[in-house]
C-alpha cells in the first residue's frame, strides 16, 4: 500500500513544528523540531507514551493548538500564516475526538447537518439526504431523530466520525477515538475507520490501537519527548524496530 | 369620610369585622373607581419588566461573550488591534459590572431620570432603561458562568466543523449556556418585576404607586397594600410555573 502512496501528492507538509510552554517552573517542549509529510490516501497512524506531544501534534494540524515555531502547509496554503482564513481550512479537515463532542441539545441529525447547511450553504433537503446515507453507512439510519444521550459510547464515536464526513473533508484527524470507550465498543469504531480507509480517505490517527496500526496504517511514526523517534511502515516499526525507545514502548503496549 | 363611615357602621349587629372588610373594599377599590390605579398601576409595571427583561438579556449576553471571549482567548491571542479591543471591551464591561452592581438601583433609576434624561418626559423609556441596564449585570454574571460551564470540547467540535469564534458560540455554547442557567436567570427575572416596584420614586405610576395612591385617597393602608402584595405574589408564582414549565420541556428533548 505504501508503495502506491508513494507517488501520491502530499496533501499536509510539517516543517520544524515546535510548540513551548511556559510553566513556573521550566519550559516545556511539548513539540520539538517535527517534519513530516502527509499524502492523499495515506493513513498516517502516531503512537507513543503519554506526554509525548502526540496529541499536540495532531491538534496542530487543525490549529486546535497554535504551534510556536515552524510551518504547516496543507493543500499548498501556510496554515500557520495570520492571513490564512483557518476556518475556511478546517472545513476540509475533520476531526474526531476521545471524547465524542456531539452536541447534547441537538438530534443526530441536526449534528450531522448544521455545518454544511450553515458553511457550504447546502440546503436542508440536501444536507439531510447525505447524512442519512451516511448513517446507513455506519447502520445507525434509525438513530436520526435520537439525542446524543440516547446513545452509547460506540454510536456516538460513530456519529462524531459521520457528523465530519458531511463536510466532504480532504482528510481526517482521529485523536484517540477509542481511548473513552468501552472494550466491547472498540471494534464498532474501528471497523468504521477500516472502511474509511479503505475507501481512500487520507486519515492522521493517534492511537494506543496497536493492532489497528498494525492492520491499516501505512505509515506508523513513534513519537517521544515532543520529537519522532521512529518512522516508517507498520511492520518496519512493529517487526523490526531500531530505537531503544521504541522497543521498551512496544515491549509494554504488545 | 372612611373613618366616619367605619364608626357608624361598627354599632350595628352584624359581624363587626365582615362589614367592616366589605366597606373597606367598596371604599378602596370601587368607589371613584379606585381599582383603575392597580390595573393602570398593573400594566405599567408588566411594561416596564417585560421591555426591561429584553434589554437585560441583550446586554447581559453581550457583556457575558465578552467577559469569557476575554479569559478564554486572551492569553494565546497574538499582540495586535484585535487583542488590544477585547482588553478595553472587557475593561468597559468590568466596570459596567461593578457600578450597577455595587450601587442601589433606586440611586440609578433617580441619576437615568433626573441627570441623564432630564429633559425627555417619557417615563416608561427611562424605567426600562434604567431597570434594562440594572438587570444586565446581573444577567452577564448568570450567562457567562453557564458558557464557562461547557465543555471545552464543545468549543472545540465547533471549531473543528469550520464554525469561526461567534458561529460557535450561536449555534453551539450559547443555547447549552442558557440552559443551564435557566433557573438562575428566572431568579432574575423574579427579582427584576418586585424591584420594579421603586418607580414612584420619579413619579412612574407603576403597581406599588396605584396602591400607595388609593391609600392616600382613603387614608386606609391595609387594602390597598395587601392588594399590591397579592397582585405582585401572583405574578412571581405564574412566572416560576411557566418556568418550571419550560424547564421540563428542555429536559425532555435530551432524554
Amino acid at each position: 500500500m505504501s508503495a502506491d502512496n508513494k507517488n501520491n501528492e502530499v496533501i499536509i507538509s510539517v516543517r520544524d513544528l515546535a510548540k513551548h510552554y511556559k510553566s513556573k517552573k521550566a519550559e516545556i517542549h511539548a513539540l520539538d523540531g517535527i517534519t513530516t509529510d502527509i499524502r492523499r490516501g495515506e493513513v498516517l497512524v502516531i503512537i507513543g507514551p503519554s506526554g509525548s506531544g502526540k496529541s499536540t501534534f495532531l491538534r496542530s494540524l487543525n490549529l486546535l493548538e497554535r504551534p510556536s515555531e515552524g510551518t504547516i502547509t496543507f493543500e499548498g496554503v501556510d496554515i500557520t500564516s495570520p492571513q490564512t482564513d483557518i476556518n475556511k481550512l478546517r472545513q476540509k479537515m475533520g476531526m474526531v475526538f476521545q471524547h465524542f463532542n456531539l452536541f447534547p441539545h441537538m438530534t443526530i441529525l441536526e449534528n450531522m447537518t448544521k455545518a454544511p447547511r450553515k458553511l457550504l450553504g447546502m440546503s436542508k433537503a440536501d444536507a439531510e439526504a447525505k447524512a442519512l446515507e451516511l448513517l446507513a453507512r455506519v447502520g445507525l439510519e434509525d438513530r436520526a431523530d435520537a439525542y446524543p444521550s440516547q446513545l452509547s459510547g460506540g454510536q456516538k464515536q460513530r456519529i462524531a466520525i459521520v457528523r465530519a464526513l458531511c463536510m466532504s473533508p480532504d482528510v481526517l484527524l482521529f485523536d484517540e477515538p477509542t481511548s473513552a470507550l468501552d472494550p466491547e465498543m472498540v471494534g464498532e469504531v474501528l471497523d468504521v475507520m477500516k472502511d474509511l480507509a479503505r475507501s481512500g480517505m487520507t486519515m492522521a490517527v493517534v492511537t494506543h490501537e496497536m493492532g489497528f496500526a498494525r492492520e491499516v496504517g501505512t505509515r506508523v511514526i513513534f513519537m517521544d519527548g515532543g520529537k519522532i523517534i521512529e518512522e516508517g511502515t507498520p511492520s518496519e516499526i512493529f517487526d523490526n524496530p531500531q530505537n531503544e525507545r521504541l522497543q521498551t514502548f512496544l515491549a509494554k503496549v504488545l | 369620610m372612611g373613618n366616619s363611615m367605619l364608626a357608624y357602621r361598627v354599632s350595628l349587629a352584624l359581624p363587626a369585622w365582615l362589614t367592616n372588610l366589605k366597606d373597606q373594599f367598596y371604599v378602596n377599590f370601587i368607589a371613584e373607581d379606585r381599582y383603575m390605579y392597580l390595573a393602570k398601576g398593573l400594566w405599567m409595571t408588566l411594561k416596564i419588566t417585560f421591555f426591561a427583561v429584553i434589554l437585560g438579556i441583550a446586554l447581559g449576553v453581550v457583556a457575558a461573550i465578552i467577559r469569557s471571549t476575554h479569559d478564554k482567548t486572551v492569553a494565546d491571542m497574538r499582540p495586535g488591534f484585535g487583542r488590544f479591543i477585547l482588553k478595553l471591551l472587557n475593561l468597559i464591561v468590568k466596570l459596567y459590572l461593578t457600578v450597577i452592581r455595587g450601587t442601589p438601583v433606586v440611586v440609578q433609576l433617580m441619576i437615568t431620570y433626573y441627570i441623564i434624561f432630564a429633559s425627555s418626559t417619557n417615563q416608561v423609556l427611562v424605567a426600562v432603561l434604567a431597570f434594562g441596564i440594572n438587570s444586565g449585570a446581573y444577567v452577564a454574571e448568570i450567562i457567562r458562568s453557564g458558557i464557562m460551564s461547557i465543555d471545552n470540547g464543545q468549543f472545540e467540535a465547533g471549531r473543528s466543523l469550520g464554525f469561526n469564534y461567534i458561529q460557535t458560540m450561536t449555534y453551539i455554547i450559547i443555547p447549552q449556556a442558557l440552559k443551564n442557567v435557566l433557573p438562575a436567570l428566572a431568579n432574575e427575572f423574579i427579582v427584576l418585576v418586585k424591584e420594579t416596584s421603586v418607580s414612584g420614586y420619579v413619579g412612574i405610576m407603576d403597581l406599588t404607586r396605584g396602591g400607595d395612591v388609593i391609600r392616600s385617597r382613603t387614608f386606609v393602608a391595609f387594602m390597598p397594600l395587601l392588594a399590591v402584595a397579592g397582585i405582585y405574589l401572583i405574578i412571581v408564582i405564574f412566572f416560576s410555573k411557566m418556568v418550571s414549565i419550560l424547564e421540563r420541556r428542555l429536559r425532555n428533548s435530551e432524554r
